[in-house]
């Protein structure tokens, strides 16, 4: 059975385990784009010992796999995986890993960077940081709405108020 | 209609993780008169789900507009904006 391209887990993952998975046996691939989102130990404002992250079983997975859907439509992509961790994860930790294979790199850099900015604003994951004063839920960001739109995606996520956050991408 | 509502993130801590509902909307089956329904049923649910806060709401495991209809036994969601990555 072959291994689903999105994953959500507890677990860490190891990149290049995965890029060589991603390739298999396959010689049509020309480039492989990888992005690694990691835990940031502070923000502006606070020291953060943790980050925990939930999600919303199903339709995370659901998501994901149209947000691939339609950068094989837009990029020519080839291949693509996407793994996304949840739970408590320690500053220097991997979060998550969009990997994208391509025949050329324009197409494998544009189709990673389509994907990150897709899941930031429309993939149903919550951070929340552990920080000195306590715990808190990190705000979205109106500037991942507009890394979106320029994808022509319409994107409204972010409430009013610029938010802080300590992780990924 | 019979739904099942989800709340996730800082609206499950607030509200618990939801469950199955049996609403008579009141004037149209919408996710917007959900919201306004379940904001009668608590104070914490007024609060929460106060018209001002930024609630994202998904009908069957997908981002919707509040105006979208909502079917008999639809999964509903109301959570905060994602912040994934």
């Amino acid at each position: 059975m072959p291994t689903p391209r999105v994953r959500i887990q507890e677990a860490d993952f190891d990149v290049g385990t995965e890029l060589a998975a991603l390739q298999g046996d396959r010689t049509d691939i020309g480039a492989v784009a990888t992005f690694t989102g990691l835990v940031r130990g502070h923000t502006r404002e606070d020291d953060i010992s943790a980050l925990t992250l939930e999600h919303y079983p199903g339709m995370t997975e659901r998501a994901i796999e149209a947000m691939i859907v339609e950068a094989e439509g837009r990029f020519g992509v080839q291949a693509a995986l996407v793994i996304h961790r949840v739970g408590r994860l320690l500053p220097g930790e991997r979060i998550v890993l969009v990997a994208v294979a391509a025949s050329h790199r324009r197409e494998a850099f544009q189709g990673c960077e389509f994907l990150m900015d897709y899941l930031k604003t429309h993939a149903p994951f919550w951070k929340k940081e552990t920080t000195p004063g306590g715990e808190r839920w990190v705000d979205a960001r109106v500037a991942d709405d507009e890394a979106s739109r320029r994808w022509g995606l319409a994107s409204a996520n972010a409430g009013s108020g610029q938010g802080t956050e300590s992780g990924g991408g | 209609m019979k739904l099942t509502l989800k709340y996730f993130a800082s609206l499950r801590e607030t509200l618990g993780a939801g469950g199955p509902i049996d609403w008579t909307p009141d004037p149209e089956p919408t996710a917007a008169a959900l919201r306004a329904w379940l904001r009668t049923q608590s104070d914490a649910h007024a609060q929460a789900l106060a018209p001002g806060r930024a609630v994202r709401v998904a009908i069957d495991q997908a981002l919707a507009d509040e105006s979208a209809p909502l079917r008999d036994g639809a999964e509903v969601a109301f959570f905060p904006p994602v912040t994934g990555g």
